[in-house]
């Protein structure tokens, strides 16, 4: 019953639910949705963990755990129920008309067989001989842009780096070219810079080849960046779908537009706008709750909100699963409270407020010798950290922004005196710092804290949230036990935890709360300095900005100094005054938070704003693509470390010659041959960005 | 792959040199005087003395320790105390009775096990699994000198199938030395049955679960191609370290089995050397003990690099 005007649809799944089974109990990971994939269209799929994203993903590719089963609906593929089909039936659509793409390549591969070989042997159930399934392999490995596919071919995957292997990966899933791709977070885990080259790929592919792709993430700019049509998934339910340009700029549902609001945009800075996120947590999937999905976490809701709303068409290929969507519309209902808070001006780095300064940091790992290495005396080092030299200001924020590898982690630790520094001085306060944690004094240490980036692992199971607030109290700040309980309750409130958390375990909290305890404990000793470690990243996106703002908050509140780390460079310049850009464990610029994102920049900062998702898709970017991946510490290229993958490499001189810094007018630097002047001239504004939220802010 | 080969083998003599420091230690430090053990507690001072010269007893323990391990080398390992026999016959005898028993051992509990295994693994919670698990735990829980029982019981005494001593005698000829076999091997194969399957069965699902092998089926393979190539390859890796370690035990560690079917073993010979503190006898089976792990250790990591190419290009 297809009118002559549409074509048929691609990909239908119709009323589709998914229930897990665990210890007994029956819950729902997927609940009656549904969703068109339109032929050569890509549609994104947008939740945070335990949205029922993957679940999907799987049901469509009918793939799914032993522990879960399809409880109604179904998933038509031009036309034809996959879900009616058994393994030997799907044997031949898998790979052929639907073929997959899993986030982690570290694991997705087959560790011990060749690549070539695992491309091969899908290609050998078309039919295809020996030689020419190598010979397709071989081409395909070519279409992924990877260098000399025959020696690709002969690698195992431990022998490519992860960037390669998701290549592979693609390179397997488009081999015997299907009709749709389901990609599940295919970029996740991979650098900025690796991910924005990967993303160039899978459009370019797709256009060629006229694929469709259901593309699920949490990462709302690739998204934006990647698909045409948007779902937002929450608790299982879609809460919002629409045409990805319409979702951006106009989304109706209170739950998209505190996803939109909980990450800041490149360019936005704390002392002009604050993000507001979504309040409280997510939704853990065992939790029966009736009405909407999202009525605990609305700053909308009223009564009506109790009855679960249905999905509503608000125009002509646009629903939201909210009652109060006309009022949203218009303008009547609106969860953005006054989204800036008055901030004066940037404040500037004032003499005489130095906390914490280093000079001339080394970092150098031995290797451990080969036979080979003893007989030429050659002494192999992991260079993590080169010769830098940074100041932090009380109250100040310095961002510390760098792909994995950069050597960003290992400065943090040194700082802390958790790794031993191989040259160079730390001074806090103005006197010297002893290398090593063991040298400090317990003064020193209480001055010094750091928040780690994996939440799950940086406290002792065992003990209490009060016990985990107390030892810091007591240890380092000198508080009697009897006082220490109370300044722990006092702590938690700080962090907006109630007191009754401090009876209960990490494990009875959520990962947002966990890092918010892990916040209360390192301001617990009142620390000068604090170094946090990619606090957020390994946390859902809708929570992100809460710990964000608080962190921000006590920070500047206790007017400590702040080391952010991370591979965000929005998130960076958001939250950092002045900003740190490193490569193989040197400093490449430095500059104010608001200069970073124009023109001078250094080639490698210009590539890394480039490569940043926007979540804007009007957005507009320069497309500067490094090749290849970083060098190893190891093996430091000479001259500028950045050479070799530079996009204004000039010659000899930047081969041979360590570039100088260059002061900027602003106290910034830059580690370039090229002058600033020059640097100005040839450099566009990287991107260029509308965001209603920055125009309102 | 060269270099891992040269630190393996280079492991392999450490470790039998090592051992071998050990078991010649042991022995120094046991007490009694070995002349006067042989010659007996009525033999004079003077005789003594003289064997302690002929034996070399005499000598510094870092020049023995060498003369014992080059004589040893050689195949000169010296006379039974108390069988007043030259013990590479005797031992070179029980090892290969040892060494039969053994493969047939494998020969029976490897194919068989590792099938189960994998079958139980591929159908986790069916019905051949639950039989497998709790089968497979039952052995490994019985003793072997039970089972040994039950078998010699059922198959010997009441269906009179199989005889119930294992004594290889010449006299029995080829036919009824493979008959002979049967029993004790079958005790033996049964308590390796237990183990291996378990770990395969633990392996097979473990990686099943992996995401390469969702890979591999979301590639459109064939069944039998994503259990052989992928699945099967990566997990039977521990399964070749513990067949290999089982090896050692099978070939001297046997004691049990072989005391209960009077199975003329190297573990027997033991026993009845420690018990007649026959040190040239205990002194020769330790170190072909040793010498066994050793290689079978060896040839587990050989065959482990083989299938992991991880292990092989580091």
């Amino acid at each position: 019953m297809t009118r002559a005007s549409t074509p048929a649809p691609l990909l239908e799944v119709q009323r589709l639910t998914v229930a897990y089974t665990r210890a007994g109990r029956s819950y729902d990971a997927v609940r009656q949705v549904s969703l068109t994939v339109q032929q050569g269209e890509s549609y994104g799929l947008v939740g945070e963990s335990g949205s029922g994203k993957t679940t999907l993903a799987l049901s469509v590719m009918r793939y799914l755990p032993r522990s879960a089963a399809v409880r109604g609906g179904r998933v038509l593929l031009n036309g034809a129920d996959l879900l009616t089909l058994d393994a030997k039936a799907m044997r031949r659509i898998w790979g052929r008309r639907i073929a997959f793409v899993p986030q982690d390549p570290h694991t997705s591969l087959n560790p011990s067989m060749r690549i070539g070989q695992q491309l091969g042997e899908g290609l050998s159930t078309d039919g295809l001989d020996q030689r020419q399934a190598r010979q397709r392999a071989l081409s395909l490995l070519a279409d992924v842009h990877l260098p000399d596919p025959p020696r690709i071919a002969e690698c195992y995957p431990h022998q490519i780096s992860g960037g390669m292997r998701q290549r592979v990966l693609i390179a397997m899933a488009i081999s015997r070219e299907p009709q749709l791709l389901v990609m599940d977070e295919p970029t996740t885990g991979l650098d900025t810079t690796t991910q924005a080259s990967i993303l160039d790929l899978i459009r370019d592919l797709v256009r060629r080849r006229s694929m469709s792709i259901l593309y699920v993430s949490h990462n709302l700019g690739v998204v934006a960046q990647m698909c045409d049509r948007v779902a937002v998934m929450y608790a299982g339910e879609l809460l919002e779908d629409a045409p990805a340009a319409r979702l951006y700029a106009r989304p109706l549902h209170p739950y998209t537009q505190g996803l939109l609001d909980s990450v800041p945009r490149l360019g936005q800075n704390k002392r002009r706008v604050r993000l507001r996120g979504v309040a409280g947590r997510p939704p853990s999937p065992a939790e029966t709750r009736s009405g909407c999905v999202f009525l605990a976490r609305c700053p909308l809701a009223i009564d009506l909100c109790n009855d679960a709303p249905t999905l509503f068409e608000t125009a002509e290929g646009h629903t939201a699963r909210c009652h109060r969507w006309k009022e949203i519309e218009a303008g009547s209902a609106d969860p953005r409270q006054p989204a800036s808070r008055k901030a004066g001006p940037p404040r500037t780095p004032t003499i005489g407020r130095e906390v914490l300064a280093l000079q001339d940091v080394q970092v150098h790992f031995p290797l451990r010798r080969s036979l080979a290495d003893v007989f030429s005396r050659r002494i192999r080092r992991v260079r993590a950290v080169e010769d830098v030299s940074l100041s932090i200001e009380r109250g100040f924020a310095l961002g510390l922004v760098g792909e994995s590898g950069s050597g960003k982690t290992t400065l943090g630790l040194t700082i802390l005196g958790l790794v031993e520094r191989t040259s160079g001085e730390i001074h806090l306060l103005g006197k010297p710092l002893p290398s090593v944690i063991a040298g400090r004094s317990p003064g020193t240490l209480a001055r010094m804290q750091m928040i780690f980036q994996d939440v799950d692992e940086s406290f002792v199971p065992t003990m209490s949230i009060a016990e985990i607030l107390r030892r810091p109290l007591i240890r380092l700040s000198g508080s009697p036990p009897d006082e220490a309980s109370s300044k722990a309750i006092s702590l938690l409130e700080a962090v907006h935890l109630p007191p009754e958390f401090a009876d209960r375990f990490p494990s009875e909290l959520s990962g947002g709360e966990r890092q918010r305890v892990a916040i209360a404990r390192a301001f617990a000793s009142k620390p000068e300095v604090l170094v946090a470690d990619e606090p957020i990243s390994s946390l859902d996106v809708s929570v992100q900005a809460a710990v964000l703002n608080l962190l921000n908050d006590i920070q500047v509140v206790r007017d400590s100094g702040l080391i952010f780390i991370s591979h965000d460079l929005a998130v960076i310049g958001y939250i950092s005054d002045v900003i740190a850009v490193i490569y193989l464990g040197r400093l490449m610029q430095v500059a104010p938070a608001a200069e970073i994102f124009e023109p001078p920049y250094h080639p490698y900062t210009e590539a890394l704003l480039s490569a940043i998702p926007l979540i804007d898709p009007r957005g507009k970017q320069e497309r500067i693509r490094l090749q290849g991946d970083a060098p190893s510490p190891v093996d430091v290229p000479r001259g500028c470390p950045f050479h070799t993958r530079c996009p204004r490499f000039l010659g000899n001189l930047c081969k041979e010659v360590d570039p100088p810094e260059q002061r900027t007018a602003s106290g910034g630097m830059i580690r370039c041959h090229i002058s600033l002047d020059e640097l100005k001239a040839v450099q566009p504004r990287v991107f260029a960005f509308s965001s209603p939220v920055e125009g309102s802010g | 792959m060269s270099r891992y080969l040269v630190r393996r083998l280079g492991f392999v003599v450490l470790t039998v040199f090592l051992t071998s420091i050990v078991i010649f230690s042991v022995i120094q430090v046991l007490p009694g005087d070995v002349a006067r053990v042989i010659l007996g507690r009525e033999a004079g001072q003077a005789a003594v003395d003289q064997l302690r010269q002929e034996l070399g007893l005499d000598l510094p323990a870092p020049v023995r320790y060498l003369r014992w391990i080059a004589d040893f080398v050689r195949g000169a390992w010296g006379e039974s105390f108390s069988l007043r026999t030259a013990v590479l016959p005797l031992v070179a005898r029980r090892l290969s009775n040892s060494l039969l028993l053994a493969a047939v051992v494998l020969g029976l509990a490897v194919p068989l096990s590792v099938g189960l295994g994998v079958m139980a693994g591929l159908r986790q919670d069916s019905f051949l699994d639950n039989v497998v698990s709790m089968g497979s735990l039952a052995l490994v829980g019985l003793p072997e000198f039970v089972t040994g029982l039950v078998l010699i019981q059922v198959f010997a005494l009441q269906l009179g199938l199989f005889p119930a001593s294992s004594s290889l005698a010449d006299s029995s000829g080829l036919g009824g030395k493979i008959a002979q076999l049967i029993l004790p091997s079958l005790t033996a194969a049964l308590v390796l049955l237990g183990y291996l399957a378990r770990l395969t069965r633990a392996q097979v699902i473990e990686e099943s679960g992996k995401p390469y092998v969702r890979t591999a089926v979301l590639k459109g393979l064939p069944r039998r191609t994503v259990i052989l190539r992928h699945i099967l390859r990566n997990a039977l890796m521990p399964t070749v370290t513990v067949v290999a370690i089982s090896f050692g035990w099978l070939l001297s560690g046997l004691i049990v089995i072989e005391a209960v079917f009077n199975y003329p073993g190297l573990g027997s010979l033991l026993v009845f050397a420690v018990s007649r503190r026959d040190l040239p006898v205990i002194q020769a089976i330790s170190m072909l003990a040793v010498v066994g792990y050793a290689l079978a250790n060896l040839s587990a990591d050989l065959v482990y690099a083989a299938l992991n190419p991880r292990l092989r290009l580091e």
